[in-house]
């Protein structure tokens, strides 16, 4: 399925420089490049975005309102807050199967300790969320210690959260949920609009994480580790110890997530997220990320969770049958791919 | 073990080096030195423990036995960081860099500057301006003809992208850099330009080691040269008083080491 066990040594491949490129300066002049997967992942995404919604603007009136669009932002909230942990993990050359299962535990968790266990619902969220990061801290200590493939180690805590959520749920969702927990699924107004809570958060993590991505050593070390694992140990980075720690607060956002989809479906539901580790992927994938590591940026990652919600509502309001979403979004995520793909070879 | 009675205290310095891998002994007593201001060919034949005797100066092993001397002080080195904070830098032969990351991220990972003040300390945000005037000013020292430092490293050549390698290297190594293999991947043209560069970091006070295969190329950079066999140093040899062959024999065992005088 996706390559995850082989990292792509396109240092160690690159093609012996022809003799006629070295010219007068003395190490030559760099080859002439401007459209190629830097500007291709970020600006490829946002057209397509536009692109989506000027056709479905086009064909339904319904389609541009401030309603809607509110209404498209608020569903993709809980894979948007996912997929902001899934490009984390993607970009270091990992990937996270396990996503959905450990959300979905830790609603059970925050809810179940709340309304079944009696405790406060703020510290039972904090139990959630803590359990998530656990989950997080479990794979990344399963990937750098034992030196497992990501691909492996998530998928068997998929299996492990998914049944451990059954298991301490009795496989029932859990209701009357306090208010304090579903806080992020109010919603406030401006003129006629109503914006939920949960869609301001997962905006406000979106742009945390791209100021953290661009602007710190820690984010710039976890491109170089995913571009070329070894090269970054030979600079002095503490490879190990960042890779655990990319999985431990990618755990932790699952665990935000957890809160914002108990939020938006106010109940514990012990059956959630069971296809948000391939939605998020998806979504990802669509932001122009590289399943090989090392590229990519989370504000694309933004655009592809809008580009695969605009899709789902644009074809619901165009009365297309929901089967057809799923169609689209496979042939959206193949043509992500191929670009990015496309745009590599040109390049080198 | 004999030291030259005068000269300066060599940069690096090895003494009975031995490391066995199993049966296998591939360091049997090596010796090694390093002078100040030099470039230093390290050859041998496959299996001469050329590799080996490199991989103990950069911390990459620890020998069994033996020491090593950094300015005529014993150091052990636990592992190539070990070496690097003894300003040992190494440049790796298979091009170490991230080639997504720009030039100033590649010349500066793992060392980034952070913005002073709170902003730094606090929010640990990267000073990206500083770092890219602080690259530009020291790639157009070193002559290398790259415009902007913001230039992912894969957009480059092999020659150039070796080039930000042996800059990387330069810039951070308070004693020695080695190079293993540097020219191994690139062309003629390129192999001589990153040669010129080694000659540039060795002229601006850095002692160099380089390992190579390629005999031309050892010949025509270094000021001296050490032949390894069967594990052991055989001979330090000046190419200029010295031909090719006469090191070649020396290498597969044709010659003996000890009927050269060692410089």
């Amino acid at each position: 399925m996706w390559p995850t066990s082989f990292r792509r040594r396109e240092d160690a491949m690159s093609s012996l420089p022809k003799a006629e490129e070295a010219v007068s300066s003395p190490l030559g002049e760099p080859r002439a490049r401007f459209l190629s997967t830097v500007s291709w992942s970020t600006v490829g995404p946002l057209l397509a975005l536009l692109l989506a919604g000027a056709f479905f603007a086009s064909r339904t009136d319904r389609f541009l309102t401030g309603q809607n669009l509110s209404l498209v932002v608020q569903q993709s909230m809980v894979v948007g807050v996912l997929a902001i942990g899934q490009t984390l993990v993607i970009l270091t050359a990992g990937i996270d199967l396990s996503c959905g299962a450990v959300m979905a535990l830790g609603g059970i968790v925050m809810t179940r300790q709340a309304v079944v266990g009696g405790v406060n619902p703020i510290v039972a969220i904090g139990l959630g969320v803590g359990v998530c990061a656990a989950f997080g801290a479990l794979n990344g200590a399963l990937v750098t210690r034992v030196r497992l493939p990501p691909f492996i180690v998530t998928l068997g805590t998929l299996n492990i959260a998914f049944a451990v959520t059954q298991i301490y749920s009795r496989a029932q969702t859990i209701t009357n949920v306090p208010d304090s927990q579903t806080f992020w699924g109010n919603t406030f107004r401006i003129e006629k609009t109503a914006i939920t809570y949960g869609t301001v958060l997962m905006f406000a993590l979106y742009l945390l994480a791209w100021f953290v991505l661009r602007q710190t050593a820690s984010g710039r070390h976890i491109y170089a580790v995913g571009n070329n694992l070894e090269a970054a140990r030979l600079t002095g980075i503490n490879t190990q110890a960042l890779l655990f720690l990319v999985y431990t607060v990618a755990g932790l956002l699952y665990g935000v997530a957890a809160l914002l989809s108990v939020g938006r479906t106010g109940v514990g539901d012990p059956n959630a997220g069971q296809t948000d580790n391939l939605a998020s992927i998806t979504a990802v994938v669509l932001g122009g990320t590289s399943l090989f590591g090392g590229r990519g940026t989370v504000l694309g990652t933004l655009i592809g969770v809008l580009i695969v919600g605009v899709f789902r509502n644009g074809l619901q309001l165009i009365g297309v049958a929901s089967v057809y979403q799923v169609l689209v979004t496979g042939v959206l995520v193949i043509l992500a791919v191929t670009v990015d793909q496309i745009a590599r070879r040109r390049q080198v | 073990m004999s030291e030259p009675l005068v000269g300066p205290t060599p940069v690096l310095q090895a003494r009975g080096l031995v490391k066995r891998y199993g049966p296998v002994v591939a360091l049997d007593g090596a010796d090694f030195e390093l002078y100040p201001g030099e470039i230093l060919g390290v050859i041998g034949d496959n299996g001469a423990g050329k590799s080996t005797l490199i991989k103990a100066l950069s911390g990459a092993i620890v020998p069994d036995e033996g020491e090593i001397l950094l300015d005529g002080v014993v150091v052990r080195f636990r592992g190539p960081l070990d070496a690097r904070r003894h300003g040992i830098e190494t440049v790796y032969q298979d091009l170490a860099v991230a080639p997504a990351l720009d030039i100033a991220e590649n010349l500066f990972l793992g060392r980034e500057i952070r913005r002073s003040g709170p902003l730094g300390t606090i929010f640990r945000i990267l000073d990206k301006g500083r770092m890219r005037r602080e690259a530009n000013a020291y790639m157009s020292e070193l002559k290398i003809g790259i415009r902007s430092m913001q230039q992912p490293v894969e957009t480059l050549s092999g020659g150039q992208r070796q080039g930000v390698a042996v800059a990387r290297g330069a810039a951070f190594a308070r004693h020695v850099v080695i190079m293993d293999e540097p020219t191994a991947a690139l062309g003629v043209k390129e192999s001589h330009m990153v040669l010129d560069l080694i000659r540039q970091v060795r002229d601006r006070g850095l002692p160099v080691i380089i390992i190579s295969h390629n005999m031309p190329q050892v010949f025509d950079v270094a000021d001296r040269i050490h032949i390894q066999r069967l594990g052991r140093r055989v001979a330090v040899v000046e190419p200029r008083n010295f031909t090719m062959s006469d090191a070649v024999a020396i290498m597969t065992g044709a010659m003996s080491g000890e009927a050269v005088t060692r410089t």
